[in-house]
């Protein structure tokens, strides 16, 4: 009983900087191993990071107190609900927080686990114009001193709803955020996580979920219930891949993925890579992508540097001392210029292709005129009223 | 649209179509947006009323045109229940469409998420984003609400979760 008094009091000091000496008392010495080990190269950098997670539930919740973990620099939380009992399925919140919104309650759990990490919780709806507002101008606030046009350096969306993603889609694209996004499905059984870079990758509205087509009776509504399945477990492991494609992003180690998805029945895990739409309906996303495409000589010249000084540093000694056969590499771009008299993606006479080429930027077509209402908006108003009144 | 009711298709065909595709952040095309969404109000209140089938009142609450609030009725073994509505219209609109929100009803049905929005995922959204961004308001009431009301009015009234202010005037009497 008195070890229980006792631990509930013990709050750590901060501590000013990552530490790699193993005592029992520092709690970044298994972290600053990954640097020993060969994984990490500058794990302290960890703490000059910000993210910001939108929607502190299963999944948003376990990632945030990973991050917390893991000493990570600024954490942004956004959630306009409250904690419930019908929650503690799931990890992170417990019985006591119930009535609390769950940005307070998991401020007050992770201050306790990393004092260290600058805490910052937003209780809103970032679907509405004002919360809107709210969220652009918090994710900007630093980033003057950043010098960018956002102040954190990735969001996470762990919403749980297609109109909160599509919010944040369309403000990471106004702000040319690189996000991440996660799901779990409602049956519980699958998930994803998605890396979105805007102009790079697609955004969320370039590739629309699959509109199933209607022919819905309004009597089958009866039989679907609102209330969705979850497990701890599916949102544990949803969470955890997203923070490990975080910190690899961050930190910059191994491979970070475009997209991992996760089928529990079979325990297989599907990847993909997903290019941005030339017709998506986002306007912010179109204009990252001309940014992208018109940056592309930039990016070839950096990655030809960067292969040229490698293979520099390689090529000092021939590989093979004899070469009988006059074997040699031949460069892609020569093996294309030899298939004389041919553009490489020639269609034949009388094919064109439906849609525009992906790294080229097409303008847009010029939407046809919209109609002309000359109606004053004050009369239609006044006529609604009207109707509203009789 | 094979297995909705043919007033509802009827119905449907004779609301106006909406062109502009802006949002409550565009400025000026979100109020050309506004005059689409109120004509297209105007032709289906009227028709309502024309055809004895009356169902809603709705009306901005803020200038922007981003806030509407009203009510909405549906009649039961010839009584009628009438709720608030209200709803916000999202910033990604008309990507996404409003959700619409009955706030007297918030707890006592599982067709809701909170804060009483009613659920629109299975019979309506797929709808609503094949048709950006000609649908609008409207459609969102003729299509989300009017089925919704359909189908859980009788079930809420039967069940005694809701009852006519009738009844419950009498019943805080005795």
């Amino acid at each position: 009983m008195t070890l229980i008094m006792k631990s509930a009091t013990i709050r750590r000091s901060k501590v000013k900087e990552l530490s790699a000496e193993v005592v029992d008392s520092n709690p970044y010495s298994r972290l600053m191993a990954l640097q020993r080990m060969g994984i990490v190269e500058n794990y302290e950098k960890i703490r000059d990071f910000s993210v910001a997670i939108v929607g502190i539930g299963g999944v948003g919740s376990v990632a945030a107190e990973m991050l917390t973990r893991c000493g990570i620099g600024r954490l942004l939380l956004y959630d306009y609900d409250t904690v419930e009992l019908a929650n503690m399925n799931r990890l992170f919140f417990r019985p006591d927080q119930v009535g609390m919104t769950k940005t307070d309650a998991a401020v007050q759990t992770l201050s306790d686990i990393n004092p260290d990490v600058v805490l910052e919780s937003y209780s809103l709806n970032i679907t509405t114009v004002k919360g809107f507002d709210t969220f652009i101008e918090s994710l900007k606030r630093k980033s003057a001193e950043e010098g960018r046009s956002s102040g954190v350096d990735l969001v996470l969306s762990c919403v749980d709803n297609y109109e909160a993603r599509m919010v944040v889609n369309q403000a990471c694209n106004e702000l040319n955020q690189t996000w991440m996004e996660s799901g779990v499905s409602e049956d519980a059984v699958s998930g994803h996580i998605q890396l979105l870079v805007p102009g790079e990758t697609a955004c969320f509205a370039c590739a629309p979920p699959l509109v199933v087509a209607s022919g819905v009776d309004e009597r089958t509504l009866k039989r679907e219930g609102v209330c969705a399945a979850s497990l701890p477990t599916t949102m544990g492991v949803v969470a955890g891949l997203l923070v490990q494609n975080s910190l690899k992003y961050l930190l910059k180690f191994g491979q970070v993925s475009p997209y991992l998805g996760y089928n529990s029945l079979k325990d297989y895990f599907p990847a993909m890579e997903m290019k941005p739409n030339p017709q998506c309906s986002n306007s912010a996303c179109l204009q990252r992508q001309k940014e992208y495409i018109q940056a592309k000589p930039a990016r070839d010249a950096l990655a030809k540097a960067k292969l040229d000084a490698e293979s520099s540093s390689e090529a000092e000694c021939p590989l093979h001392m004899d070469n009988e056969w006059h074997i040699s590499v031949v460069d892609d771009s020569e093996a294309e210029s030899s298939n004389i008299g041919k553009k490489p993606d020639a269609l034949p006479d009388g094919l064109v292709h439906e849609l525009p080429n992906a790294d080229k930027y097409q303008e847009p077509p010029a939407s046809g005129e919209t109609s002309a209402i000359t109606d004053d908006l004050e009369e239609l108003q006044r006529q609604l009223d009207a109707l509203n009144s009789s | 649209m094979e297995g909705w009711d043919p007033s509802t298709k009827s119905a449907l065909t004779q609301i106006p179509l909406l062109t502009t595709r802006a949002g409550p952040r565009d400025g000026g095309p979100w109020t050309q947006r506004l005059k689409e969404e109120y004509r297209a109000l105007i032709a289906y209140t009227s028709m309502n009323k024309s055809n004895d089938n009356d169902w809603f009142r709705i009306s901005a609450a803020n200038p922007e045109g981003t806030r509407w609030e009203g009510t909405c009725w549906y009649v039961h073994n010839l009584r009628r229940y009438e709720f608030q509505l209200q709803f916000d219209i999202p910033v990604t609109y008309p990507a996404t469409a409003p959700e619409i929100e009955l706030p007297q009803l918030d707890g006592k049905t599982h067709k809701m998420y909170r804060g009483g929005k009613i659920c629109l995922t299975v019979h309506f959204k797929p709808l609503w984003a094949k048709n950006c961004p000609r649908f609008g308001i409207a459609h969102a009431l003729c299509l989300g609400l009017a089925p919704w009301l359909a189908a859980e009015v009788p079930i809420l009234v039967d069940s005694g979760m809701v009852k006519h202010k009738d009844d419950e005037a009498t019943s805080a009497e005795s």
